[in-house]
């Protein structure tokens, strides 16, 4: 029997698992809307954009964080204005953004010489937070679950009719704008953990598996909440003892998650139609 | 009767092509007023302007006697994102009481009672927590109907309701807006492709035609050249 508690007595190792999970409960809530609204390459994108702003930032020995976080907010709203104006356009601009970013980036980074900081960008470096970054963790945790709960029937709004919302007086561009910050601030803080490579995964995996079983709104979000932190507890777990990547090790045990609830789902819905048919 | 809607000399441009010239009505409460028009008339603009999402290029469009925009209940076009929705009826249906809130959060026990009565008005009980996506066309009409109930008592506004829905489905649709009508008194404004319908279940026709709309009863309508030309009977039976 593994003795999971005793991975704990390094403290690197506690700070990963508090980062990681306020992480992936924001995440969690936010990719509900993204995916349902098709917005999830916005994550993606975000998440290249703010590569491209961490290399600029840490080769003019800027402090990348607060460098980045401005730079991907704006970004987002920008994404987001693209992907409202025309569909096909708007795919393909998000495309030219973040392949555009990261290449920015990787010059950026390769002409300061500083190569370590490239491979914990695009990988991650989740073991090794400090104590500062935890601090940061839980602002951008706080920031998002108060307005997310504040906000929730609204973005519940805005995400299922935007046409009826607006049409009875419900400001769509600012909700879309809220939900558009928030994703920045998670994003470029997710990297920390995630790098940027895999930071979508967070946000896209658990609303999919999610939405494979959850029948409302609400047990949808409650659900990804759940997940994700579970598999990010799994992952970190695993990662441990068979000294795999963390970042990599998360994300194939969401892929494992999604397979079973698939599964699961689809069995469900073969009952329910048995039922129906009786 | 009183006013609900009034507009005066309204004209309407899309993309800098001018779309409805001088168009004058006035809609009083109780009545059913069905706007038809071929693709490219300015149904959906005009809707946009009745929403107050859009100003028209001339003229203006007065809600009168205290109609707030929050008083509307409006009924959008379906969106193919919806299809795959994962959200229960209840919760579609509560949404529609979000444009009476302002900046308060949460929904009150008023508003959930709100909700619950439209449920059981349009028949959708025992789907209350079935999921959105797992409906058949017409009941997701029907639960976007209760939402619109919930956003506004006054009037109702239709944007073509019974598109992708069969002939029965559709039939169903119409009476049970028929009766929104004239059983509680609700005002409707339905934008519909279909003429005949209109012709059948509407007290009013607005005929959107450029420059030339037609505006007035159904019967008025039927003597109108416009209507004379879809119902006579060469095009009858075709």
């Amino acid at each position: 029997m593994l003795d999971i508690t005793s991975i704990f007595e390094h403290s690197f190792m506690i700070r990963a698992l508090i980062g990681g999970i306020l992480i992936s409960i924001c995440a969690a809530l936010l990719g509900v809307s993204l995916v349902l609204k098709k917005y999830s390459m916005i994550g993606d994108g975000l998440s290249h954009v703010g590569f491209g702003a961490l290399a600029i930032g840490s080769a003019a020995s800027f402090p990348p964080l607060e460098f980045s976080i401005p730079i991907v907010i704006v970004s987002a709203f920008f994404l987001l204005r693209i992907s409202e104006n025309s569909k096909i356009k708007g795919d393909a601009a998000i495309a030219l953004i973040s392949t555009g970013a990261l290449a920015i980036g990787i010059t950026a980074a390769s002409l300061s010489g500083v190569n370590t900081d490239i491979e914990n960008y695009l990988f991650g470096s989740i073991l090794s937070l400090s104590n500062g970054d935890i601090v940061l963790c839980w602002t951008v945790f706080a920031v998002v679950m108060i307005l997310y709960i504040l906000f929730y029937n609204k973005i519940f709004a805005v995400t299922f009719d935007e046409s009826f919302a607006k049409a009875t007086g419900t400001k769509v561009g600012l909700y879309n704008m809220l939900i558009a910050l928030l994703t920045a601030l998670t994003v470029v803080i997710g990297m920390k953990l995630m790098g940027t490579l895999l930071i979508s995964s967070l946000i896209i995996f658990p609303a999919i598996i999610s939405m494979r079983i959850c029948k409302c709104f609400k047990m949808v979000t409650i659900t990804s909440a759940i997940v994700s932190i579970t598999s990010f507890f799994i992952g970190l777990v695993v990662s441990y003892y068979l000294a795999t990547p963390t970042g990599a090790s998360i994300v194939l045990v969401n892929l494992c998650v999604l397979i079973i609830f698939s599964i699961v789902g689809s069995i469900k819905d073969k009952i329910s139609a048995k039922n129906y048919i009786k | 009767m009183e006013e609900l809607i009034k507009c005066e000399n309204v004209s309407f441009s899309y993309e800098n092509v001018g779309v409805v010239k001088n168009l004058n009505f006035i809609v009083y409460s109780g009545e059913y007023l069905c706007i038809v028009g071929e693709n490219g008339s300015g149904k959906s603009t005009l809707t946009r302007g009745l929403l107050g999402l859009k100003q028209p290029a001339l003229g203006k469009i007065v809600r009168c006697n205290g109609l707030g925009l929050n008083e509307i209940g409006y009924l959008p076009q379906k969106t193919p994102m919806q299809k795959e929705f994962p959200a229960s009826v209840f919760e579609v249906v509560l949404s529609g009481r979000l444009n009476s809130h302002g900046f308060r959060p949460f929904y009150s026990k008023e508003d959930k009672q709100i909700a619950h009565d439209n449920i059981k008005k349009l028949g959708l009980e025992e789907l209350i927590k079935r999921s959105y996506r797992d409906l058949s066309g017409g009941q997701q009409q029907r639960v976007l109907l209760a939402r619109a109930l919930c956003a506004g008592r006054k009037l109702l506004l239709l944007d073509e309701p019974v598109t992708g829905l069969d002939p029965i489905v559709t039939e169903e649709m119409y009476r049970l807006i028929q009766e929104l009508n004239s059983k509680e008194k609700i005002t409707v404004i339905m934008v519909s492709h279909d003429i005949f319908a209109a012709v059948k279940y509407a007290d009013h026709i607005l005929h959107l035609n450029f420059d030339k709309s037609f505006f007035g009863t159904t019967s008025e309508y039927m003597e109108s050249p416009m209507g004379k030309y879809f119902f006579s009977e060469d095009n009858f039976n075709k």
